[in-house]
């Protein structure tokens, strides 16, 4: 399994392919749907969740202001409790730390709590090269790591796949799945588990990522639904937690109102089955936490595009926008997809790419994602203003240039509208070049004789 | 009331008819209107496709045009969210625009504008109106005024119709594929008409039903309204 970053093409191209794919299509809009559905009914269930809502920003905006402070005030903490904390700039800075960390236990297995922040990094893979084995343990990781494949939602990384194609990847990559396993979601959740523990029982060291931090106490907070990420914060020896440094809150109190924004918003649910927190080394075990910039005080330092740092990764955005629906996760080439991902990844990543430049254009600017954000992130606006950082193809910056003076003045424009509607039985049916893009699946509409503006001119003038 | 009328670039060019409905809808309700003629663009296409500084230009043209009427009414939602949600942030003092179904609920107070469309009609509220301007139920409380409306109810009426501007050129697989949801929901309501308060909407939508053959019509709200 290689990294993700760097993947070739660009949103178009990717999202292309999959609105072919009939069995991704309907997978996708079957779970986006059913989740989204069910997160519209506990959220409605709360008569306050505006001001819930209201709360949250305000919380990571404050703290993301005062990011500096609270995180000098988190790192004694950790170390009061007796764990390291170590800091890392970037993705090679952190996963460097992280092999070091694993070598010097002497392991070379590892298993892992589902985290965003180790993708992000390419984590496995970095210590697949230096010979230490990393197992996912999250359920839907691990379908996606048996599949050699990469995961397509925040929260539901294996999205993309039904419980038939689990079971095919579980007979062929699960060496322990019993012969006569059937797609039967129950049985598909027992094979995993009797895997997994196996698993658990044997590994002295642990990675994970972590939900929050909290400044005050210097403790990680996980939130997960199946039990697995508590096996492995709690059996190892070694335990090493990779989190953004956008992860803090200041204090204990602050936590009580994600933990009613974050469930109700990603699964559904009223309540997390399990959460689970430890602050610093507990006993029988080391601690040790690496923080990861990797472009975050960039981020911060963006006006508009700051707020996508109060993310809580929910992923309600991805399962509401239709164009996610339809493009799948893949299309997005970041571990991040879906409408945070075209905000957050090309700020991370910078807009060099081609596909950087093209995700923030991976949105039609309906909306339903900013309504849907427990923390009310304005995705919209943010896409509007990377778009505006975006170089622009050549082709499209001369039309917007004309468009832009035909515009500029009313005469202009009434002349170009005499020209339209003189040619007007000229126009072709299918258009050249971009614009056969319209045609291609629509018919265009009929040009007037006359401009509203010639009707009104005659009709006042009469 | 001297109203001011922004007809909006798209409606000018490829829809007059709307601005048509529009003046003679609002001057059978007693309103003075006007149609400034200095007046060209909101700026979205080019605000929102990352073009700010000709965005930012035309912006300004709007604001010196609209500047000093009671109110400014819009036939399309998207126009009218630009103003009021990008202006500010533009650093452009926007003129108070309101939607045609805001104008007549709110400002007019009217619900019952005379109308006669003997029809089965189906509303797509366009995600500009419904999250940008939050116009909720003003314009199907409008149609179920009109006489003879049958009014019917579209499957996922709030999700995308997938034009989004400039996005159906970006995007044209994700765009067309959104569309054709949209268009087969239409098509499950058996309605003859599928209206909207958004001429860009419905030029993308009624493209595809025009092209597939379907024989449904698309109509602006206002057309509707109009109608007697
Ligand atoms: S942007 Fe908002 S809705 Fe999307 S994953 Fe982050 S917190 Fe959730």
């Amino acid at each position: 399994m290689s990294v993700f970053i760097g993947m070739p093409g660009d949103f178009p191209a990717n999202s292309a392919k999959a609105v072919q794919n009939s069995q991704l299509r309907f997978n996708l809009r079957k779970a986006t749907h059913t989740i989204r559905g069910k997160r519209a009914t506990v959220v409605g269930e709360l008569p306050d969740w505006a001001e819930l809502r209201a709360a949250g920003k305000a919380i990571k905006d404050h703290t993301l202001r005062h990011l500096d402070r609270y995180l000098v005030q988190l790192e004694e903490a950790v170390q009061r409790a007796g764990g390291q904390v170590h800091w890392a700039r970037d993705a090679a800075e952190a996963n460097r730390i992280v092999t070091d960390l694993v070598r010097q236990t002497g392991e070379t297995e590892v298993v892992k709590v589902k985290s965003m922040a180790t993708q992000e990094i390419g984590l496995n893979e970095h210590l697949a090269e230096h010979g230490i084995t990393a197992y996912e343990t999250d359920l839907a990781e691990l379908i996606v790591q048996l599949g050699d494949d990469f995961p397509s939602h925040i929260l539901v990384p294996a999205i993309h796949r039904n419980r038939s194609e689990i079971r095919e990847i579980f007979l062929a990559k699960m060496g322990d799945a019993p012969a006569d396993l059937t797609d039967e979601p129950a049985a598909l959740a027992e094979a995993a588990r009797l895997h997994l523990r196996e698993r658990f029982l044997r590994s002295k060291v642990a990675i994970s990522g972590a939900n929050f931090m909290i400044a005050e106490t210097g403790t990680c907070v996980v939130l997960e639904s199946e039990g697995n990420g508590r096996m492995c914060l709690t059996l190892p020896e070694t335990l090493i937690s990779v989190v953004g440094i956008e992860k803090l809150l200041p204090t204990w109190r602050d936590l009580e109102v994600f933990l009613q924004l974050l469930p109700r918003s990603s699964t559904g649910e009223r309540m997390n089955p399990y959460t689970s927190t430890w602050t610093g080394s507990t006993e029988g075990q080391t601690f040790h936490l690496v923080l990861l910039d990797n472009g975050r005080t960039n981020v911060l330092a963006d006006e508009v595009g700051r707020q996508a740092l109060r993310c809580i990764r929910c992923s309600a955005c991805l399962n509401v926008c239709p164009v996610y629906e339809r493009a799948g996760g893949h299309a997005y080439g970041s571990v991040y997809p879906g409408p945070i991902g075209a905000i957050l990844t090309p700020q991370l990543r910078g807009l060099g790419s081609d596909l950087d430049a093209s995700l923030p254009y991976a949105s039609t600017l309906c909306g339903a994602c900013f309504e849907v954000c427990p923390v009310a992130i304005d995705i919209p606006e943010v896409l509007v203003d990377l778009r505006a950082k975006v170089a622009h193809p050549r082709a499209e910056r001369a039309g917007m240039r004309v468009a832009g003076w035909v515009l500029a003045k009313e005469v202009r424009l009434a002349k170009a509208q005499r020209l339209a509607s003189r040619f007007r039985k000229l126009v072709p049916k299918r258009l050249p070049g971009p614009l056969s893009a319209w045609t291609d699946t629509r018919d265009l509409p009929d040009i007037p004789k006359e401009s509203f503006r010639e009707w009104w001119a005659r009709n006042e003038r009469a | 009331m001297r109203v001011a009328l922004f007809i909006t670039c798209v409606n000018d060019t490829l829809f007059p008819d709307t601005g048509k409905a529009v003046v003679s809808l609002l001057r059978r309700l007693g309103c003075d209107v006007d149609f400034p003629q200095a007046q060209t663009c909101c700026g979205q296409m080019h605000v929102n496709t990352g073009y700010r500084a000709e965005g930012v230009r035309l912006a300004r043209h709007f604001a010196e045009v609209f500047d000093g009427y009671d109110a400014v009414v819009a036939p399309s939602g998207s126009c009218a969210a630009m103003v009021r949600e990008q202006y500010p942030r533009l650093g452009v003092q926007a003129p108070p625009v309101h939607d045609l179904s805001e104008f007549l609920v709110d400002v007019l107070e009217v619900e019952d504008v005379g109308a006669y469309f003997p029809h089965r009609v189906t509303y797509h509220p366009t995600c500009h109106s419904l999250r940008g301007l939050h116009l909720g139920d003003r314009p199907t409380r409008l149609l179920r005024h009109v006489r003879g409306l049958e009014l019917v109810p579209l499957e996922g009426a709030d999700e995308c119709c997938g034009f989004g501007g400039t996005f159906a050129i970006k995007n044209p697989a994700i765009s067309a594929a959104m569309c054709s949801d949209k268009v087969r929901n239409v098509l499950d309501t058996g309605a003859e008409v599928l209206c909207a308060a958004d001429n860009s909407c419905l030029m993308h939508i009624g493209g595809t039903l025009r092209r597939q053959k379907t024989g449904v019509r698309v109509m602006h709200l206002a057309e509707i309204l109009d109608a007697r």
